[in-house]
């Protein structure tokens, strides 16, 4: 087990490198083979003003010249022990771990991007509590029922749950909860856990919603065929044959047997999201990640797409690294050796 | 009034093609202590019987009608919560495939312990001593450790072992065993066939054996019911049943066992073509289409049901053959057949 989870862990951390390398080279390398000059890359760095002479300058100072090894090197010794920069005006200490600074700003990328987490956290744990609660539940009982008026009206608006974009069903219900009913903040509102909880679960409210009603969907149709199977199987006639509830036949015997898939979808969905809501974030206009990668990515500031990029995979990482070592918790069938 | 009282037991099931009538019109009681075996080809309402009397065709689609008194209670007419309560306690299963008949998340340990709890109000400490227990009494080695075991670390045999002190837990005064041996090497069948009549003398429990194979109910039954197409066909002892069957069916199960003393190059004598359809049942005798004395009953095979009737001690036929042709075709046709050596 201890021997998986370092093996897991390497195995993590080499993907990490790859993405990094992918990522760097998307941004740095791919440009000066369409034809881009170390000038050209460095003219982001400095104002609209400075002469070919000082653009050569930092170029050089920012080591565009050197080999693409050297300076994919020294971006990952930044990201782990800090880096210097030093612009022509003095050096600037960068931190580790340093995703190098905003050509917009002119600020670190790391400590915007920490700034924006809790954000998407939020957003992401929050919706995730209700659409697994919501889509497993509702699956649950439609499989118990199917056939029925309940089965068919839930799958009906599961369909619809998954076919409608979260910039539809976002716009919609602020249209109506926020700007008609006055129910719910309108976007943008957006206060601290550790500020004033109550404040921070109602302004999440909708966003939440929304989020959690798109993924439920697809949670309840996938819960209801797994049961619709397990309930199916021998060892479910074996439990009946015991004498058990039948609550408990479909809940311990059933649905723990059918929780194996909705485990995996959960881990990547998961993974994907705390790397950044992007629609959900920019319908509601929300300052998480996802709205910094879009800002990011319309003023082509390089550091920041890398830095939001980088941090995104790592999300995804690591939600599928946990979710295989959970496999192992939830089905002792798989071997972790 | 037996212990088990079953009397004219129906279960048919509605489908899209038709009503089913996997169980039709089936009597038959059993004692304490006694054994009885059930056989029939797949479909001839074995299993279907067995789940009916454990009360597992409840909220289910099935219909059930007749009566199944057990010690003394009626089952059919009584809620589900009372038949659940019994299940597991008063009656309990062997099913077939330990494999896909245990659930594969949960220990073996657990498993019985869960099994022993719905019924006894006992600290989990209390329950998985008797876990350990009834696995070291059904014969598995250092039960301590395979108590905490998972289904898939157990061998086939070792799985049947477990799922028998499963069902055995509760001191179950009925136990139905549905094709107990049939998932398993011909060597551990044995095996279990011992075990099983060990534990039914500790117990004294009625035990009902489910099987096609005629071999695992001679070792155990005391007395023998022959299905076919959801009927009784033929009902006796053992004895009556290996040695006086009068039912050509019977004689075509007894045919299509394979035998070491006879020799290899002969064939066995399988019953020819398939077990009938459940919803459109033959006219007549159901077995007549497949019957090879069909044509000597002048007719009424297709157009009659022949009714059970008995022939003596208790030995009931249900054949439109009259006694003593039937006799005549055992002792010298089907007989020597068989025997040849």
């Amino acid at each position: 087990m201890v021997t998986y989870i370092i093996r897991r862990l390497i195995g993590a951390f080499a993907m990490l490198i790859v993405i990094s390398m992918v990522t760097f080279g998307i941004f740095f390398v791919v440009p000066q083979w369409a034809g881009a000059t170390p000038e050209a890359l460095a003219s982001r760095y400095v104002g609209r003003a400075a002469t070919p002479e000082t653009v050569a300058l930092v170029a050089e100072r920012l080591g565009f010249n050197d080999p693409v090894v050297v300076q994919y090197g020294r971006f990952v010794k930044g990201l782990f022990a800090g880096a210097e920069y030093d612009y022509g005006a003095g050096v600037e200490q960068c931190p580790a771990p340093c995703f190098g600074y905003s050509f917009i700003s002119g600020q670190p990328v790391w400590p915007d991007l920490v700034d924006r987490m809790p954000v998407t956290f939020s957003l992401a744990i929050g919706a995730a509590i209700l659409w697994v609660v919501a889509g497993v539940s509702v699956g649950v009982l439609s499989a118990l029922r199917r056939g029925s008026i309940f089965d068919r009206i839930s799958m009906g608006t599961a369909l619809a749950g998954v076919s409608l974009p979260i910039f539809f069903t976002g716009m919609i219900s602020l249209v109506v909860f926020s700007y008609g009913l006055g129910w719910t903040p309108p976007g943008g509102a957006w206060t601290d856990f550790t500020v004033n909880p109550a404040q921070w679960a109602y302004n999440l409210l909708l966003p939440w919603i929304t989020l959690a009603f798109l993924f439920a969907a697809t949670y309840a149709r996938l819960t209801r065929a797994g049961m619709l199977e397990t309930m199916g199987e021998d060892y479910i006639r074996t439990a009946r044959a015991k004498g058990l509830r039948e609550n408990q036949v479909v809940t311990k015997h059933g649905l723990r047997a059918a929780l194996t898939p909705i485990l995996t979808l959960f881990g990547i969905d998961f993974g994907l999201l705390i790397g950044g809501a992007i629609l959900t974030e920019t319908t509601y206009t929300l300052p998480g990640l996802g709205q910094f990668a879009i800002l990011a990515i319309r003023n082509q500031d390089l550091p920041q797409v890398m830095g939001v990029v980088l941090v995104a995979a790592g999300f995804v990482v690591v939600a599928s690294l946990v979710v295989d070592l959970l496999y192992a918790v939830v089905d002792p069938r798989v071997r972790l050796s | 009034m037996s212990f088990l009282d079953v009397k004219d037991l129906k279960i048919h099931f509605p489908t899209d093609d038709g009503l089913v009538k996997s169980v039709d019109g089936l009597s038959f009681s059993l004692e304490r202590g006694k054994t009885l075996g059930i056989v029939g080809e797949s479909g001839s309402g074995k299993s279907v019987t067995s789940l009916g009397v454990l009360g597992l065709h409840k909220g289910g689609r099935a219909r059930l009608s007749g009566e199944i008194w057990l010690d003394g209670e009626e089952l059919i007419g009584a809620s589900a919560e009372h038949v659940r309560r019994l299940r597991g306690k008063k009656m309990a299963m062997i099913f077939q495939d330990p494999l896909s008949s245990m659930h594969p998340f949960y220990t073996v340990g657990h498993q019985i312990i869960e099994a022993y709890r719905i019924h006894n109000n006992v600290s989990k400490q209390v329950a998985r001593k008797h876990a350990v227990d009834m696995l070291g009494r059904v014969g598995i080695p250092e039960p301590e450790r395979r108590v905490d075991a998972y289904p898939h670390e157990f061998s086939g045999g070792m799985r049947q072992r477990a799922m028998i002190a499963m069902a055995l837990s509760c001191d179950p005064e009925l136990l139905i065993a549905d094709e107990p041996t049939t998932a398993l090497d011909v060597t551990v069948q044995a095996q279990i066939l011992d075990l099983m009549r060990d534990l039914q003398r500790e117990f004294n429990s009625a035990l009902i054996i489910i099987t096609h194979d005629l071999g695992v109910v001679a070792e155990l039954s005391d007395d023998i019911l022959v299905m076919y197409g959801g009927k009784c066909v033929e009902y006796g002892t053992t004895d009556d049943i290996f040695y006086r069957p009068e039912h050509p069916y019977t004689w075509g199960l007894l045919g299509s066992m394979p035998r070491l003393d006879r020799e290899p190059t002969e064939r066995l004598m399988p019953i020819k073509g398939s077990p009938p359809s459940l919803i459109n049942v033959p006219s007549g005798c159901a077995f007549h289409p497949r019957c090879p004395y069909a044509e000597k009953t002048g007719g009424k095979d297709r157009t009659e049901v022949p009714a059970l009737t008995e022939t003596e001690g208790g030995h009931l036929v249900r054949c439109h053959l009259d006694r003593a042709e039937r006799r005549d075709l055992w002792e010298n046709e089907i007989k020597p057949a068989l025997e040849t050596p």
